[in-house]
């Protein structure tokens, strides 16, 4: 499963890496056309596609958050690895800490490593470098931490494979959210964009990955900066500074419920 | 000095079912209890009652004087449930290494060396629990259970997948624990295994307690027979005790004594008959 993780990762590096480099030789060419003036082709194109690329992270990074937690709880008592465990004085409130700080750590680190391979990568194809980069890395950790966190509270209630997919429609439901605001802001529809809000915040995964889209643009202006805001994978929104205690709020409090329910729970 | 383990009115209900319906059971300091009962009983449940794992309904019950599941509790016992695995790329030293840290024992290598020792496992100390047999994990798992030296174990079907030598290799260690003073509760299915190692057997079925007492005790006599030259002479409320006067009564009367044998029900047939299985 570890391999399976590598191997996707060093694939979708190689990809990302032909990829931008065939759009930024078309971008070269298209520099040479005067008619295009208005927008910066290099802006549109590397903002396009880091944000295409942090589209990737954000999945690889989930598929490796619920890969390390999806079973914590219910699966591991089922295959009974649990059981040894939990008798043993350090306590069960300790024992889902330590698994999610480990989970975490791993998954944010990795989240952060792969922007930034992905913004070198940029950067070395086609000399274009996102307006921020420490934020959108952190944000992405974040939203890689949120569904280890998320991942490790349905695996007090599910089994390991119901569990695994129930985290992954969340991922995919969240990023439909962002897609829907993104529709609704072009048609102008208030309620579309209102309940994708909602959605972002009830997942707040998709808000900090909207945030970073919005950070790594977020100093073009005119018609280049117009043309992002409609990005490639949900709509690039600010989310304001709200953000982050919002997060480590949800974090401490989906924390504490599963922590809650798995000590009153039956082995 | 409190008892090992003690369960006062214990009782547990899973949704409609009652695994546990008040059941009082007493392991002394140092004492080795065999714990029997048909499937379903609530063998396993009233063990996992005692480690933490499963909270019950109602009454309560202690282990070295601490509640059940409390940290103190968790720190005196050790378990081998009946149904556990072991991450499989760990090798057995690692698997005792986590579980020596997990228990705060500062055995050390020495710690491990002999409980692998203890249960036949030293020649497989690098071995990977992936590469492991069924039985050879369960060892692997007692050994686990003995880690920084508990004050009561608590064993779930410790040898249900052991050969024939296995399940003597645990015997003999469940001999020398009880030398050491470490009391034990064993839930199994073998009664033999049970009559040879314990001293105090707790038959229980439907979540209720429906024998208990020494082994003697419970393969009760059935009387006694003598073998004269008369033909068998049969006295079926007669003890061990009243052989001698009997066969003395005998021999006054002037009767040729071949054998004499008292007759005692099997722990096997106690149990049956306790369960409400001996209508066959
Ligand atoms: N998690 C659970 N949810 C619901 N019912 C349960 C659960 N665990 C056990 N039971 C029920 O509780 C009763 C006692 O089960 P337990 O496992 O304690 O039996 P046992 O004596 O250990 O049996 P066996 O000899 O088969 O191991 C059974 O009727 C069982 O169906
Ligand atoms: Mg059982």
């Amino acid at each position: 499963m570890f391999a399976i993780v590598l191997v996707l990762t060093a694939v979708f590096l190689g990809l990302y890496a032909l990829g931008t480099d065939r759009a930024f030789q078309e971008v070269a060419e298209f520099e040479q056309d005067p008619t295009f003036q208005a927008v910066d082709e290099r802006t549109l194109a590397g903002a396009t596609l880091l944000g295409l690329a942090m589209f990737g992270t954000l999945f690889l990074g989930a598929v490796l958050a619920v890969f390390l937690t999806h079973a914590v709880v219910r699966g591991d008592a089922e295959r009974g690895l649990l059981q040894p465990l939990v008798v043993r004085p350090l306590g069960r409130t300790t024992l889902l800490g330590a698994r999610f700080l480990a989970a975490a750590v791993v998954c944010g680190l990795y989240a952060a490593g792969l922007f930034a391979a992905t913004a070198g990568i940029t950067y070395w194809t086609g000399s274009w470098w996102p307006d921020r980069f420490w934020l959108p890395a952190a944000e992405l950790a974040a939203a890689a931490v949120v569904v280890c966190m998320l991942s490790l509270l349905g695996s007090v209630f599910l089994s390991a494979t119901a569990n695994g997919i129930a985290v992954f429609m969340l991922v995919g439901a969240g990023i439909v959210g962002g897609l829907l605001g993104q529709i609704g802001a072009a048609l102008d529809s208030e309620t579309l964009v209102d309940v994708a809000e909602k959605a972002s915040w009830a997942l707040p995964f998709e808000a900090l990955y909207q945030d970073a889209l919005h950070a790594i643009s977020s100093e073009s202006f005119g018609l280049t900066g117009e043309l992002l805001q409609l990005g490639p994978f949900g709509g690039a929104q600010s989310a304001g500074g709200a953000l982050w205690p919002w997060v480590v709020g949800y974090l401490a409090a989906a924390g504490a419920l599963a922590a809650f329910v798995f000590g009153r729970k039956d082995l | 000095m409190p008892a090992a383990l003690q369960t006062r009115a214990l009782a547990k209900r899973y949704g409609t079912i009652e695994a546990l319906r008040g059941v009082e059971l007493e392991v002394g300091e140092g004492e080795l209890v065999g714990l029997l009962g048909p499937n379903g009983a609530g063998k396993s449940t009233l063990v996992k009652i005692a480690v933490g794992l499963v909270h019950p309904t109602g009454g309560d019950a202690t282990v070295c004087g601490a509640p059940a599941g409390s940290a103190a509790a968790r720190a005196s016992l050790g378990y081998l449930a009946e149904l556990f695995r072991f991450p499989g790329w760990y090798s057995a030293d690692e698997v005792l290494l986590l579980h020596q840290r997990l228990a705060g024992s500062n055995g050390g290598e020495a710690e491990r060396t002999e409980l692998l020792r203890l249960v036949g496992l030293l020649d497989a100390r690098g071995r990977k629990v992936d590469a492991m047999s069924k039985g050879m994990q369960q060892r692997l798992g007692i050994a686990q259970a003995l880690v920084g030296s508990p004050r009561i174990l608590l064993l779930d079907e410790p040898t249900s997948a052991l050969d024939p030598a296995g399940r003597r290799t645990v015997r003999r260690l469940l001999e020398e624990l009880r030398a050491r003073g470490v009391a034990v509760l064993l839930n199994s299915h073998l009664l033999s295994e049970v009559e040879l190692v314990c001293d105090r057997v707790v038959i229980i079925t439907g979540g209720s307690v429906v024998a208990a007492g020494t082994p003697a005790e419970l393969s009760r006599a059935r009387g006694v027979e003598i073998e004269t030259a008369a033909g068998l002479r049969e006295f079926p409320d007669a003890t061990r005790d009243d052989a001698p006067h009997l066969v003395a009564e005998l021999v006054a009367a002037g009767e040729r004594i071949y054998e004499v044998r008292v007759r005692r029900t099997s722990l096997e047939e106690t149990y049956l008959h306790a369960v409400g299985e001996d209508a066959t």
